[in-house]
């Protein structure tokens, strides 16, 4: 992707007190680990914003990670919270979600810990269409481990696994989401704040598997190595190439370095749920015991 | 009404239905796990049988995501099991360290069949020993049970479950191929006593998730009760977050250790068999043990006075168990379908007291009487 020359913009004014949003947090564990300019503030506050003004009660929230910078979104959230293993936290989350079927599921993870190590899991969990809210950060490489290369990073792309530019064919997200059977499809950049938070309230309303992809900066890393500038450099780049269009053909969704690339909600689809089709059975059962 | 979840009264199942049967007595609620020979029917009994009384099966895409399913559904309030073999214990072996160091109480049944690698699929081996005990990263303790029969099968089921819970640890029931598919009577009791799970009583504020009781085993706040607890498989303090000093590290890893070895008499089972008078004791588990058994009947009509150990806990190994018997005999032949596992936990305990000699065979088939005879034999020529 091309460098942007920098704006001047004058330092932001440091603002002391309490996050809007700190009901939500465990405040005893900020300063969190992430770097500056790095995605994963905006879209966690744009998480418990939609929490907020939907009103859900927290407690009827379980917010699920595996591992990674995504994965730490477990840790920050006053909710319950569990941070699983690498690629494991849809699994772990169905487990919980059969068991407490009431309670609303988000698993948060990034692209690396859901497509490649949990991909399998990422393509049965929609398959079954179980009452989750996936929201994958997709920030092109592995941050935590030190940028090395993933299932999504371009063609090309520098990381510290492929110091010769990536050859690998990257996975489009969205495409693989939709073709497994999520009902609901959408991606936005960690530009789009107001749009993630409607994204995520329509996920945590709506029932059975919602996948939002969220393409986020990783300026320490994949940013760095690939001189996409820092964070605000890369916004900058959102906003210049993030074509907005619903309903898109996956096939055209595919995102390729220094090109326009859609956003949107591409999938929004009623069909019955996992625990839905079983509660079905159960009554079934039911039924014909009693005839 | 559901169908009723326990099944009282006498029954003729195969261990692997028994082990079905034993986690629906317990109360397990959820199951989840990945088709393999020859844990099927365990898996096709509970898909049968769990829609019918309140309960969830679900057949995951892999054993990976059966055990990580587990330790979601038992965070979800849910006693939880999963079942498989040696190529699925492999896999399970992740997330059954997460349920150690999140202290998950779960049950996980091995029905051990030839190793290594895809091996014998459909025969017998008891070559997942070590695995059970060393087999996920890291140093920690488990508790490991080896039913001989199908009704032990049952008993030992509905003792994971408990065991499970009062110290917030997976249990696994190390059963094999032969005593899976045996068929033999198994009686239901009618009553089978709840093991419920240690909750917290305090308020929700200031709460600690991982504060331990006196046991050192802290009770468990689940999913949607209130407590917006952190639960994560890093090195953690008593808040449940990450500390990564070396110092948090040894407070914790040690805590989940001795709230285990501490309490050997919860869980330390053994059963002696012609031993008063023995000379020569012979150790094993499992199927083998009822082999066993028939080669010490058989050296006693030989005029050679030998006892039979049969280890019911594998892990933690009965040390005080092993260690008295070597005090009484003069010399200890260990049985097992591998080329020798628990063998070194007897060498390790006998410390060179007694001559020792092991009969193995890895699996494919069980031991033949005299091929433990000889074993026997072997031992007393030594004393």
């Amino acid at each position: 992707m091309p460098v942007k020359a920098k704006r001047q913009v004058p330092p932001p004014e440091v603002v002391q007190g309490q996050h809007p949003m700190e009901k939500y947090l465990r405040a005893d564990r900020i300063p969190h680990i992430w770097c500056a300019g790095c995605g994963l503030g905006t879209v966690l506050a744009s998480f418990l914003y939609a929490v907020d003004d939907l009103g859900v009660d927290p407690d009827g929230i379980a917010v699920i990670s595996g591992i990674g910078c995504t994965g730490r979104v477990a840790g920050y959230v006053r909710m319950d919270s569990y941070h699983t293993t690498h690629g494991r936290a849809l699994p772990f989350a169905t487990g919980l979600k059969l068991a407490q079927p009431d309670m609303k599921a988000v698993v948060f993870s990034g692209d690396g810990d859901l497509f490649a190590i949990g991909g399998n899991h990422f393509i049965h969990a929609a398959r079954r269409n179980l009452d989750i809210n996936v929201i994958c950060v997709n920030n092109l490489n592995y941050g935590m481990t030190g940028g090395q290369a993933g299932p999504t990073t371009p063609l090309g792309g520098r990381c510290t696994t492929s110091p010769y530019g990536n050859f690998e064919h990257p996975f489009n997200l969205v495409h693989v989401a939709a073709s497994a059977g999520a009902a609901y499809v959408a991606r936005w950049t960690s530009l789009d704040v107001r749009r993630l938070q409607g994204a995520i309230q329509e996920m945590l309303v709506r029932k059975g598997f919602s996948f939002l992809e969220v393409i986020a900066p990783c300026p320490t890393n994949y940013g760095r190595r690939n001189k996409l500038g820092d964070g605000l450099d890369e916004l900058h780049h959102y906003a210049e190439h993030a074509v907005i269009k619903h309903g898109a053909d996956l096939a055209d969704t595919e995102i390729l370095p220094g090109q326009d690339f859609l956003v949107g909600k591409f999938i929004d689809e009623e069909k019955p749920t996992y625990w839905e089709m079983y509660q079905g059975k159960v009554a079934e059962l039911e039924d014909r015991r009693r005839r | 009404m559901p169908a009723r979840s326990v099944l009282s009264g006498v029954h003729f199942m195969n261990g692997d239905e028994a082990i079905a049967e034993g986690a629906l007595a317990a109360g397990c609620t959820f199951f989840a796990a990945y088709p393999i020979t020859p844990q099927s029917e365990i898996a096709e009994r509970l898909a049968f049988r769990l829609p019918r009384t309140g309960g969830v099966f679900i057949q995951m895409e892999d054993e990976l995501a059966a055990m990580a399913a587990v330790v979601g559904a038992a965070w979800g309030g849910t006693k939880a099991m999963t079942a498989t073999s040696g190529p699925g214990f492999s896999l399970m072996m992740e997330n059954l360290g997460l349920a150690i160091m999140t202290e998950t109480p779960c049950v996980v049944a091995n029905v051990q069949r030839g190793g290594p690698s895809t091996g014998l699929p459909t025969a017998v081996g008891q070559g997942d020993m070590m695995q059970a005990r060393w087999g996920s990263h890291g140093h920690y303790e488990l508790i490991s049970l080896c039913p001989s029969s199908p009704q032990e099968a049952f008993d030992l089921t509905v003792r994971a479950f408990a065991l499970s819970e009062r110290f917030r640890v997976p249990v696994l029931i190390m059963t094999d191929e032969v005593v899976g598919h045996m068929y033999e009577r198994v009686e239901i009791p009618e009553e089978i006593s709840e093991a419920p799970r240690r909750r917290p009583t305090g308020p929700v504020e200031g709460f600690l998730p991982y504060k331990p009781d006196e046991d050192l085993v802290p009770p468990m706040a689940c999913a949607g009760e209130g407590y917006r607890i952190h639960v994560t498989g890093l090195t953690h303090d008593e808040r449940g977050y990450p500390d990564m000093s070396a110092e948090a590290h040894d407070r914790l890893v040690r805590r989940l250790c001795d709230k285990i070895t501490r309490a050997p008499e919860a869980y330390t089972w053994t059963e002696e068999l012609f031993m008063d008078d023995a000379e020569v004791a012979v150790i094993s588990y499992g199927i083998s043990a009822r082999v066993a058994l028939g080669a010490v009947e058989l050296a006693r009509k030989r005029g050679i006075k030998a006892g039979l150990l049969r280890l019911i806990t594998a892990w933690p190994f009965p040390d005080d168990v092993v260690r008295g018997v070597a005090e009484r005999v003069q010399g200890m032949v260990t049985v097992e379908l591998n080329m020798g596992q628990m063998s070194r936990e007897v060498d390790r305990v006998v410390k060179g007291r007694v001559p020792l000699a092991g009969v193995y065979h890895p699996g494919g088939r069980i031991h033949r009487p005299d091929e433990v005879l000889r074993g026997i034999e072997e031992v007393m020529a030594c004393r």
